[in-house]
């Protein structure tokens, strides 16, 4: 039996892959391009909702917000230790993202133009990656699994904070009603589209499950996340801006109207609303931030030094 | 872009409650010991996870071979003489 024989058998009998594990290149390869994909969108995650902190309209609303992107910024960092284990450099990474060669979920890449699109995204966008991740406990590979373990206990508080907004909301003024409505009307298809494009359009989906990096498919993930939200709307009083969205008695899922896939890739692509702020933003940060990572730098150095002339002059 | 820093990766482990073992809980990056304690205070404790905090540089972590796994462990898989269940005590004389 060859190694990679032996490596299948092994990720068949549901044993977890750690890093000083034999693994095939293209399995090395193509996690540390998900994990690292998975950690930028994190990272620029953070954006959309820090842009609604200092206009927050209450404290609390304020703190859990600022709690919330706290936690985006925790769960980019476990997620590029996790893409480490498997040998890729965290520089490297940052100047792929930086650059724009390396992607990032694409829903990050739209505007958050009232408080409102804070629930939406909260409840959709967190939503959506909550039944991502959920599954994605169950991968192979080792520090993945433990990551998503801890990132799911984290994210369940980002969408009930943001499903409280969309409630005070939609329990609120005729005009907040409306308010939430429109961030339902712009954010519901970008979140079904999270999930990707159905599993024969997309290019790695076999491999991922073959390897159980992936363990269900995107169109099943879709209708999970679509079957829990359905009702999560229908009790607010919003409406899903699906005219095909109807329950389906026979298969027990809700039917759902086509997506607009070319949306999808030309977000992808670069051309969504805010990709170039996104990226702007970013390099802006890391930037600015030189001075702090110099200076921490030249500190550890110092104190490296005094530390060595001690122990010479004792 | 091209300068590397020398922010090492440190692995960290958080003891959660008094008597209990510190548990690995992942990695970060700092450039000495007091920043890694002062990052996983921030990133690894943010529910009160712990009260106790290690950081260790990751090289200074030597790990078994996988690959040697069987020859360093099977050694104990035969002997179930360590284990109490291999003793029969008489239920007169109660938990032992």
């Amino acid at each position: 039996m060859n190694l990679e024989d032996r490596f299948q058998d092994y990720v068949d009998g549901e044993n977890k892959v750690e890093p000083k594990h034999w693994m095939p290149e293209k399995y090395r390869k193509t996690l540390i391009r998900q994990i690292s994909q998975h950690a930028h969108s994190e990272v620029v995650g953070m954006l959309p909702e820090a842009n609604w902190i200092t206009r927050a309209p209450s404290l609390r609303r304020k703190i859990a917000l600022l709690a919330k992107v706290q936690d985006e910024a925790g769960h980019g960092l476990y997620l590029y230790s996790a893409a480490e284990t498997l040998g890729a450099d965290r520089q490297d990474l940052v100047a792929d993202l930086l650059s724009g060669k390396a992607k990032y979920s694409s829903i990050f890449n739209y505007p958050t133009p009232t408080w409102a699109d804070m629930g939406a995204i909260g409840w959709l966008v967190d939503g959506a990656a909550i039944a991502n991740q959920v599954m994605l406990c169950r991968t192979s590979y080792g520090p993945y699994a433990r990551a998503m373990v801890r990132i799911c206990k984290e994210e369940s508080f980002h969408q009930r904070q943001g499903y409280e907004i969309t409630m005070t909301l939609a329990k609120g003024t005729p005009a907040q009603k409306k308010l939430a409505q429109d961030a339902l009307n712009r954010w519901w298809w970008p979140s079904i589209m999270m999930f990707g494009p159905s599993d024969d359009n997309s290019p790695n989906s076999a491999q991922s499950m073959k390897w159980k990096i992936k363990r269900k498919s995107n169109d099943e993930l879709r209708q999970e996340f679509i079957d829990k939200t359905v009702p999560q709307a229908e009790y607010l009083g919003l409406t899903i801006p699906d005219p095909d969205l109807k329950w389906n008695e026979e298969t027990g899922h809700y039917n759902y109207g086509e997506i607009n896939w070319e949306e999808f890739y030309n977000v992808i692509k670069g051309n969504g609303k805010c990709n170039k702020q996104r990226l702007e933003a970013r390099n802006k940060a890391h930037d600015e931030g030189a001075w702090v990572r110099e200076a921490a730098n030249a500190y550890a150095e110092k104190q490296a030094d005094r530390k060595k002339n001690e122990t010479h002059a004792a | 872009m091209s300068t590397k820093d020398n922010w090492k990766i440190w692995e960290i482990f958080i003891r959660s409650r008094n008597g209990l073992s510190h548990k690995h809980v992942g990695s970060l990056h700092a450039p000495d010991a007091e920043m890694a304690i002062k990052n996983a205070r921030d990133v690894y404790t943010r529910r009160s996870e712990g009260i106790s905090i290690w950081v260790i540089p990751s090289d200074a972590v030597t790990a078994s071979s996988p690959d040697e796994s069987e020859p360093l462990f099977t050694p104990a898989d035969d002997k179930v003489y360590r284990h109490p269940t291999f003793y029969e005590i008489p239920d007169e004389i109660g938990h032992m």
